[in-house]
């Protein structure tokens, strides 16, 4: 399995990159924010800054042109974008797992090389289509089918969700491998804006995360065989989906939290320097106390990230249908959507009625709206009922 | 005239174990007793003075080395 392996060190030097990440956030992203939460509009200033820093193909490996991230580096950017607008951070954490799964599972075929290459100029947006109407969030079922013939495939999809669809240029479908396929035999297929229609079937009016606008949509796609990902979606979902989107939620959601806490740094200090000379406020300590659990969030996420990039590096595919990497990583997402509200409210105790306002500086609204979602999209419930089958036989070494 | 306030702030908030009028305007603050958990009050009382804030990146032992190098620095935030 080579082409599993991380990719070859990075192409550039990663404290600049963070460094502009950290100047688009300021400057184009932050401001936006507001307005992409309040309208529940698709982020595209913000994309389209990180679409110039080429930043929409920084895992793509550097023999195909791209920047060579490693997935330690990419869930670092996923982090500080967070910390400006959760949005956005959602929309690029989602596109970095399309593009994950292209990496470590197409690199054997060369429509998928060669679209690695394309990349890298062209800056798609992909979008993934996994759930699907009729099946109960279930990602190991498939009621949709990718049917070949004659060297083209034809696939129609109900899909409840498909984070900004309408904005995507790609869009990576999970279906069944063929018509007479059992639901759980199923593959991905990359369909092109060129060869599909996406027909409206609900919106996304949510409390947080507005800006992803995760509508719903009938999608009808048509292109050659050779789109569909040459490794059945049970390896591409354990060796890369599962691990790498609870990597990047996490850490884009202890991003949000970081702002957050940083929120209430700032009104604490306001407020401390009416006395300089005075005890230290009483809304420090709580400020201190809200840090050891942002603290306990990111280390979380760091022992998870730095696991699993060395589970990459030796390649070892058996590794990753271990019941104890899966727990682990379930934990992972379980914890993170959990803390993540805990510190926000813990930041609004801190700054007081002017976080509950929508319409203060020190407002935390959008914070703790997206927050909210966290355990929501891809629900805890299912994940908790996963781990609790496994944890019948799984025993920590 | 920057150098005048900082020093009146330093003496009250600074916690120094000289008198301030021993020192220059180069004197290490550091060997003249500032530690790094008063440098916070200090920090405090400058941002209230000056109507400043401090960022990040200030926030070094380099900053808060000498009244000249806070002097410095909050002419520097005080020009924005």
């Amino acid at each position: 399995m080579e082409s599993l392996r991380a990719p070859s060190a990075a192409a550039v030097d990663f404290d600049r990159v963070i460094t502009q990440v950290h100047a688009v956030g300021r400057d184009v992203v932050q401001p936006a924010a507001r307005d992409v939460d309040s309208a529940a509009r698709f982020p595209t200033e913000a994309i389209n800054a990180l679409r110039e820093l080429k930043l929409l193909s920084a895992y793509v490996p550097v023999e195909f042109g791209g920047m060579g991230l490693d997935i330690i580096q990419i869930a670092k950017i996923c982090e500080v974008l967070g910390q400006y607008c959760g949005s956005t951070a959602m929309v690029f954490a989602m596109h970095q797992i399309q593009v994950g799964c292209i990496v470590h599972h197409g690199q054997t075929s060369n429509y998928f090389r060669r679209y690695l290459k394309d990349l890298v100029p062209q800056q798609r947006l992909i979008a993934s289509a996994t759930t699907e109407i009729g099946i109960g969030g279930d990602l190991r079922s498939s009621i949709c089918a990718v049917e070949i013939d004659g060297g083209r495939f034809q696939l129609t999809k109900k899909a409840p969700v498909i984070s900004y669809g309408a904005a995507a240029d790609d869009i990576l479908v999970t279906c069944r491998r063929a018509a007479d396929a059992a639901a759980s035999d199923q593959v991905q297929v990359l369909v092109r804006k060129e060869d599909y229609q996406l027909d409206p079937i609900s919106g996304w009016d949510t409390l947080g995360f507005r800006g992803t606008c995760s509508c719903g949509f009938v999608l009808t796609a048509t292109g050659a065989s050779e789109q569909v990902l040459p490794v059945p979606f049970a390896d591409i979902l354990s060796q890369t989906m599962h691990p790498f989107s609870h990597i990047v939620w996490a850490s884009l959601w202890s991003g949000i939290a970081a702002d957050a806490v940083n929120y209430a740094r700032s009104f604490v200090r306001a407020e401390a320097r009416k006395n300089p000379g005075g005890p230290t406020p009483i809304a420090a300590i709580r400020l201190a106390e809200t840090d050891t659990v942002l603290q306990l969030m990111r280390s979380n996420v760091n022992t998870a990230v730095v696991d699993y990039q060395r589970m990459l590096q030796e390649g070892n595919v058996e590794a990753f249908k271990n019941f104890g990497f899966a727990i682990r990583t379930n934990n992972l997402k379980l914890a993170s959507s959990q803390l993540i509200i805990d510190i926000v409210g813990r930041a609004m105790l801190i700054c007081g009625i002017s976080s509950y306002r929508n319409d203060s500086k020190f407002s935390l609204c959008r914070h703790l709206r997206d927050a909210y979602g966290a355990a929501l999209m891809v629900n805890n419930d299912r994940i908790m009922n996963h781990n609790a089958t496994m944890s019948l036989v799984h025993k920590e070494a | 005239m920057y150098r005048e306030k900082v020093r009146a702030i330093l003496s009250q908030h600074g916690r120094l174990s000289v008198p301030i009028d021993t020192l220059t305007d180069e004197s290490d603050l550091y060997n003249a007793g500032l530690t790094s958990l008063a440098t916070v009050g200090l920090m405090l009382a400058l941002e209230e003075g000056f109507e400043i804030e401090f960022s990040d990146s200030m926030l070094s032992r380099k900053t808060f080395g000498s009244i000249d190098s806070l002097a410095a620095a909050v002419e520097a935030l005080s020009g924005k």
